[in-house]
């Protein structure tokens, strides 16, 4: 296992280039000025600094390559710049956002999780049933509804009905959990409705696939119970390829927060890369789409390993 | 007379053609695949001729009609500047229909750009755009399309142009599982054997085989653009105002009005999940119909 763990984070390090990479050419070299549009938009204080000192402040005086390694340079002493605005250091605010879009995140997970492998079980079981066409027509249903409509609507509904609101001035969890719990459910909920459409299509599928494999016939020839045969015996294979989809649902996630944080004005990382869109503070920018690629590289790291410890066959090998 | 009967029973054969088998099986196997089908083309018929169907402009203002429920001279009510909501829903789904095609179009010919070069060339090539793709796909779509929308600024060709090729290069693993797939087929050994290039293999034997997944990634590209260019809209990161795109009408200053017209939060989203929710429940159909690997599938 340690060796497994350790040709995996080597394994990162090129894709973590790539994804530097990535960042570095969309940002500086897709066609569109920069710094015009800073000084069209009248921002930075455009009377303040000159274009010159926009220039030389983003780094863009310097040839392409030269910009790109002092970038991964000082990326590798822990520095990703500061902001334009408040000069204060970028790694420094991302990890005082990342906790919020972290719990957010979590939460939002476990909500679509609590919903999905239920439903999506029973569906399985009951294949063909009116329930299994109401549970999948209620996925599908989800899929198609925007994240931000249902936020929109339990942001407007509620009040309008029972004068109830969500609490927008943010708490943090070490000031006064309970308050923050409260205030976190009603976002995660949102995301986390929207997201386990995807989830319970995929535990229905799998869960098909193992109910019809040869030990699930003899767990029923041995007239075990159904409870038993569908917990102990289909659920837990089952599990396995649902486990990756959390991993590739990280990126959906994070995509959800910035939106989910918007309407609920909580400060996470979403929130903090839309604030420094609209003030054009490209270190700010370039700095938090760095940390969600690598945030997403790591979770995948995580669920891959995982599945060793799910699944004994994946450990041996 | 039973001279003249004759010609009409060779005719029937030909009147099947392949696109009429797909409409009788679509409409007997998949009988709500073709309810999602209609209303799918009503969305297009009614962005294709938004300008014949409004009532009213995107952009009439009447001060003496503002935030008026849903009544019949305004089917969705009007907003906070008394334009109807319902037109304004229209040329919604005029913006929807442009931008979901079109780049769903460009989407679907980048992913088989990609997909059918480096599943049928393989070797390094295969592995370093794999490589590539593997990074790009570890962005958030929104997320990337921020940051570029902060370079470029908002506006409906930018949004076109990034949305697709940021779904392309998503979308290319699908094509290339396919074609690996084809690739080992008899007829495709047997083009090579007896010499044909490359690109008139690729284009006269694999192309036609793999049309069924391709067909699918566009149908189901149409819904997540939809659903993408509308969060941005939202985000105001989209086309900018005063263009009527639904994820537009959500946000800015029609937030404000909707605790005292709650109708102005109701219409433009249900137009939004209809549409996504009709894409997606005709994707799935035509997926059944065409390719039945991938049955069941996600």
């Amino acid at each position: 296992m340690g060796a497994y763990v350790l040709r995996r984070l080597l394994a990162l390090i090129p894709t973590l280039l790539i994804a530097s990479l990535i960042v570095f050419v969309t940002i500086r070299m897709i066609p569109g000025d920069v710094i015009d549009l800073m000084l069209s938009q009248n921002d930075i204080g455009a009377d303040k600094r000159s274009r010159e000192q926009l220039v030389h402040a983003l780094g863009l005086d310097r040839s392409m390559p030269e910009q790109y390694l002092r970038w991964v340079g000082s990326i590798l002493q822990g520095d990703l710049g500061s902001s334009l605005w408040h000069s204060t250091p970028v790694l420094q605010e991302v990890l005082d956002r990342l906790p919020v879009t972290f719990e957010l995140g979590a939460m939002a997970l476990a909500i679509g999780l609590l919903i999905a492998l239920p439903i999506g079980v029973y569906s399985a079981m009951r294949q063909d049933t009116p329930g299994d066409l109401a549970a999948r027509s209620f996925a599908i249903l989800l899929l198609a509804v925007p994240s931000f409509w249902m936020g929109t609507m339990v942001m407007v509904f509620p009040s309008i009905w029972w004068g109830w609101s969500p609490e927008v001035n943010y708490v943090k969890f070490s000031d006064d959990p309970w308050q923050n719990l409260k205030q976190m459910i009603v976002p995660a909920l949102v995301l986390g409705t929207s997201l386990s459409a995807v989830t319970m299509r995929m535990t229905r599928t799998m869960m098909l696939e193992v109910l019809r494999q040869d030990y699930i016939r003899t767990a029923w020839a041995k007239g075990l119970r159904e409870g038993v045969v569908v917990m102990r015996h289909a659920v837990r294979n089952a599990l396995i390829p649902v486990v990756t989809l959390i991993g590739l649902q990280a990126p959906l996630l994070i995509g959800g927060a910035v939106i989910i944080e918007q309407i609920f004005v909580l400060p996470g990382m979403g929130l903090m890369m839309l604030e420094a869109v609209n003030q054009r503070d490209y270190p700010v920018i370039t700095g938090v789409f760095l940390v969600v690629g690598i945030a997403v590289m790591l979770i995948n790291l995580v669920v891959d390993l995982s599945y060793g410890l799910l699944d004994p066959r994946v450990r041996h090998q | 007379m039973s001279s003249n009967a004759e010609p009409v029973s060779t005719d029937l054969p030909k009147a099947s053609g392949p696109v009429r088998v797909f409409f009788s099986r679509l409409l007997r196997e998949k009988p709500v695949g073709a309810a999602a089908a209609l209303v799918f083309l009503l969305f297009v018929f009614c962005g294709v001729f938004a300008d014949l169907l409004a009532p009213y402009g995107f952009n009439e203002i009447s001060m003496l009609e503002r935030l008026k429920a849903p009544t019949f001279k305004h089917l969705f009510g009007t907003d906070n500047l008394g334009r109807d909501m319902f037109s304004r829903c229209l040329y919604g789904a005029q913006l929807s229909v442009i931008i979901g095609l079109s780049a769903a179009a460009l989407a679907t010919i980048i992913s088989v750009v990609i997909g059918t070069l480096t599943g049928y060339l393989g070797g390094r090539f295969d592995m370093v755009v794999q490589r590539i793709v593997d990074a790009y796909m570890s962005f958030p779509e929104l997320v990337i399309l921020i940051a570029v929308v902060s370079v470029v600024g908002p506006g409906m060709l930018q949004i076109i142009g990034v949305l697709s090729l940021v779904l392309g290069i998503g979308g290319s693993r699908i094509i290339r599982s396919a074609v690996i797939s084809a690739r080992e087929n008899m007829y495709v050994h047997a083009a090579q054997s007896i010499g044909s290039s490359t690109s008139r293999v690729l284009w006269r034997h694999l192309l036609p085989n793999i049309m069924p997944p391709i067909i699918v990634l566009f149908t189901t590209r149409v819904g997540a653009v939809i659903l993408i260019e509308s969060g941005l809209s939202f985000l105001g990161l989209g086309v900018p105002p005063p263009a009527p795109t639904w994820g537009g009408l959500l946000s800015g200053s029609g937030r404000t009005y909707m605790f005292q017209g709650p109708w102005l939060a109701l219409a433009p989203g249900l137009c939004l999940t209809a549409v996504v929710y009709a894409t997606n429940v005709f994707g799935d159909a035509l997926r059944d119909l065409l390719d039945p690997r991938m049955r069941g599938s996600k």
